[in-house]
């Protein structure tokens, strides 16, 4: 296992330093200047060079890459220009915003595609089985931003029943002493009742969004997985065996149909991860999504060089915990690593 | 925010009073915290500072709004009523702020400084700080550098420490811009001390230290900042320059979603947004739950520009062509919903005044378009290319549909060219777009500061038509030097001159004053219109 996990670890280096060198040249391949930008409307043309040189961007590329290794070594990924802040602790400060809106949301679609593809899967072309393809490809045909306005319209503007769509948190609650970044979880840490209830009432709407939205793959995939299992060999023979049906589905074709779906899984969490920029947006989120598009907008190369790393280094993450828990669940990959 | 623990928790220890209620209910307002809603204003707005200091590298307008309110100048303005009861600040009449006298001598202007005014930290505020913190506006560089070189304010060595509450402000020369160029946001009175203890050899002028820290002596303090999602300001209960502010406590939060803050003001919960769509401003205005306050830019028009320096547009008859085939009206009712000044459409013979905005008497007349077209050799027509900014796409896309079907019934197949925001100063900047929409506004409001920057033969970056003419010239430095030396006929030729030109010439072809649109709940009073169309909090206040 150990072995494992280090050869995966090795494997991800060649891709992280890929990732380093597109990223760099990706953003300084864009269309806008930074220089101008930040001169404001009324820069004059030495305005604009002054703010190129202070930013070093009149150097020659190879060595705006050299030193942007040399620090990013050192941990420094740069000064956002659009916040004023080091990217680093602005991604420190938004990661865990985004990862809290995204696996409360990726839950929240587990809770419900899961079973939902279980029991399609063992009453096929049933009413249930047409309840799961309409409810699949309703939630992945309906845009994010669209979804997360129609919640917002009907659950805050017409019955009020959810708070101001304004961010992780109300007003007038500041926000718990950072442990982990999850409001959740700091909340409980400080003991603090109250703002776990807020939180929580604030992260609702736009976890169901993004809920929704990532219904399709889990749903569809649970299904197809499961349908082949159950049409397996030692399926019928479990069947015929006798053993009771709840016992035949859950403990020996669902852990079989698993692999597929915890592959699945983890796609979805990365996809969602870098996909709820609209939905950051729609409900003020100050995730880690909007943090990067602004960057793009701006031109602001520090920060969006940081995002699409950090990225990266959580899919290699991602990855690895994935290859850990296929262990888990099938000990035939095991013994195979 | 790790990086600034210290203002972290100033901020707990502040709103834990407010906290201390308990649970909230699910609006976000209770009523347990009715007395403190009626002290904390929640404003929203599209987006936030990047730099809390207006003399940072690259600040962002919101920023501008921040450095308004937590710094205080040596003047301001006084304020007026407008007709429709909006407060407007009154360009010619000045207001003491960290001064207690101004004395305007020929070649200088000497201030007295209050003896009573202090910091946020507590020292007392010396002319060596007003010495250090105007040096610093000339000398850093970028946009504060410039806004000073508009009034004649260039160099370290015009501003004199007479004694310890004494300033002197030597003229380069003589400008009627300088003393309202003081009153700007940029002149601003920085705690130098504190400054420079935060300051580095790299970083002689401390811009690190203020990009997040105020360090100054203004009615308000910033608690929290978390860049991009709010900024919480308090009252600095030690402000005693003017009446002391009723409102407490400032929050406020980016709600990127134009339907949100739309939202948010319906239900009560946001007590000021601005940057809504027109749409939204005028379905508000109709509903009339809400005060809406719509004003006009001073100084500020958007207009059609166009090269004068290549062909089709470097002749006259083609501007004039393209005058008569823009679509004013459909502008004005299908993109601006009629919230902003017709700048087209006067009567013809309407005696031209020496007042800038100034309608000129292009309509939209297609067979007369036509004919200009023919006259000036091209009866069928020609290809270009017509640029906005994506920035602003609610205003300039549909603005630059309406403007290409109307050219396309002269044969002007013009084809749009959408640029992203952060390119489009890089883009305007080169000047060699043929045809585009853009926006220019100036916080002095005098027309003779609009035209050297928009008409002048020194080709500045607002003459983005590269706009050559020495008649044009002799007439805005004329009336430059008129002004200066109070000529008040010499100044009224000369403006009338240049704006008839302006008018014959059309290199730009004006068409609307935008409006800025502010929209609060009823209970907000106070509201004041300032030339940098931001909000100035000192002033409101919740019934």
């Amino acid at each position: 296992m150990l072995l494992m996990i280090a050869k995966r670890m090795l494997l991800a280096i060649p891709s992280l330093i890929g990732v380093v060198i597109v990223t760099f040249l990706l953003t300084r391949a864009l269309p806008g200047d930074p220089a101008a930008y930040f001169a404001g409307p009324a820069g004059t043309k030495e305005a604009i060079e002054q703010i190129r040189t202070k930013l070093g961007l009149d150097r020659p590329l190879y060595e705006q890459f050299v030193r942007y290794v040399k620090d990013l070594s050192k941990g420094d990924m740069g000064t956002a220009l659009t916040t004023g802040q080091p990217v680093a602790a602005d991604i420190r400060a938004r990661l865990p915003a985004s990862a809290e809106l995204t696996l409360l949301g990726l839950v929240f679609s587990m809770l419900i595609a899961v079973p939902l593809g279980i029991l399609a899967a063992t009453r096929p072309n049933s009413l249930i089985d047409h309840a799961c393809r309409v409810v699949a490809t309703a939630g992945v045909s309906l845009p994010v931003f669209f979804t997360g306005l129609i919640l917002v319209y009907v659950f805050y503007y017409l019955l009020g029943w959810a708070p101001a769509p304004l961010g992780r948190l109300d007003v007038f609650f500041s926000a718990p002493d950072q442990v982990t970044g999850f409001y959740l979880i700091d909340s409980l840490i400080a003991g603090d009742g109250g703002t776990f209830v807020a939180a929580l009432k604030q992260l609702a709407l736009p976890a169901l969004t993004l809920g929704i939205f990532s219904l399709a793959p889990i749903a569809r995939m649970t299904r197809a997985s499961m349908l082949a299992v159950l049409a397996s060999d030692f399926v019928r023979t479990a069947r015929a065996s006798g053993l009771p049906p709840g016992m035949v589905v859950i403990t020996y074709a669902f852990r079989n149909a698993m692999l597929p779906v915890v592959t699945t899984l983890g796609m979805v969490f990365s996809f969602l991860l870098g996909a709820n920029v609209l939905v950051e947006k729609v409900f003020a989120w100050p995730g880690i999504g909007s943090y990067a598009v602004e960057a793009l907008i701006a031109s602001d190369f520090a920060p969006v060089q940081g995002f699409v790393l950090t990225m990266a280094v959580m899919y290699v993450a991602l990855n690895l915990i994935i290859d850990i828990l296929y262990g888990l669940i099938d000990p035939r990959v095991r013994i195979e690593a | 925010m790790q990086t600034k623990p210290m203002k972290r928790r100033d901020f707990l220890k502040s709103a834990a009073a407010t906290a201390a209620a308990g649970v909230a209910g699910p609006a976000v307002w209770s009523p347990a915290k009715a007395q403190d809603r009626k002290e904390t204003l929640l404003v929203v707005s599209e987006s936030g500072p990047n730099n809390i200091d207006i003399h940072g590298r690259g600040t962002n307008v919101p920023g501008y709004e921040v450095s308004w309110n937590c710094y205080d100048r040596l003047i301001s303005h006084e304020m007026k009523t407008l007709p429709n009861g909006v407060e407007y600040y009154d360009r010619d009449k000045f207001k003491m702020e960290l001064a207690e006298d101004m004395n305007v001598g020929d070649m200088s202007v000497t201030f007295k400084l209050r003896k009573d005014a202090k910091f946020q930290d507590g020292t007392p505020i010396t002319a060596k700080d007003v010495k250090w913190s105007l040096d610093r506006s000339v000398t850093v560089g970028g946009f504060p550098t410039f806004q000073m070189a508009a009034g004649s304010l260039e160099k370290a060595e015009q501003f004199v420490v007479v004694d310890d509450s004494t300033v002197r402000v030597d003229f380069l020369r003589k400008d009627r811009l300088t003393i309202p160029d003081l009153a700007v946001i940029v002149p601003c009175v920085l705690n130098s001390e504190l400054v420079k203890k935060n300051a580095t050899a790299e970083d002689p002028w401390g811009l690190e230290y203020t990009k997040q820290n105020t360090a100054g002596s203004g009615a308000y303090k910033v608690t929290k900042w978390t860049p991009g999602s709010e900024v919480i300001m308090e009252r600095n209960e030690a402000w005693a320059l003017g009446p002391k502010p009723k409102i407490r406590r400032v929050i406020w939060r980016m709600v990127p979603s134009a339907g949100n803050r739309r939202a948010l003001l319906e239900r009560g919960d946001a007590d000021i947004s601005y940057e809504l769509p027109n749409k939204d401003f005028a379905e508000l205005r109709d509903a009339g739950k809400l005060n809406i306050v719509s004003t006009p830019f001073s100084n500020g028009i958007q207009y059609l520009g166009m090269n004068v320096t290549k062909p089709p547009f470097d002749n006259v008859k083609v501007r004039q062509a393209v005058a008569y085939a823009v679509p004013y009206d459909k502008i004005m009712d299908a993109v601006l919903y009629k919230l902003a000044k017709p700048m087209y459409g006067a009567a013809a013979g309407t005696p031209t005044e020496a007042v800038w905005p100034h309608a000129h008497t292009f309509n939209t007349d297609i067979a007369k378009a036509k004919q200009l077209l023919a006259e000036a050799g091209y009866p069928n027509g020609f290809e270009t290319t017509l640029s906005f900014d994506l920035g602003f796409a609610t205003i300039n896309e549909p603005l630059c549909v309406l403007v290409q079907e109307s050219l396309a019934q002269i044969g002007i197949k013009a084809e749009i060219n959408k640029i992203p925001g952060a390119n489009w100063r890089t883009e305007l900047n080169k000047k060699v777009l043929p045809l585009y929409t853009n926006v220019f506004s100036g916080w002095l409001d005098y027309p003779e500061y609009f035209f050297i920057w928009c008409y002048h033969g020194k080709n500045s970056i607002f003459n983005t038509m590269s706009y050559q003419s020495k008649a044009m010239d002799a007439l805005i430095d004329g009336a430059g030097a008129a002004a200066s030396t109070g000529d008040k006929a010499g100044y009224e030729k000369n403006v009338k001159g240049f704006i008839d030109l302006a008018f014959t010439d059309i290199p730009r072809i004006p068409i609307f004053q935008p409006y800025s649109n502010i929209a609060m709940q009823k209970n907000v009073t106070g509201y004041q219109y300032w030339f940098h169309r931001r909000l100035d909090y000192r002033a409101f206040a919740k019934g």
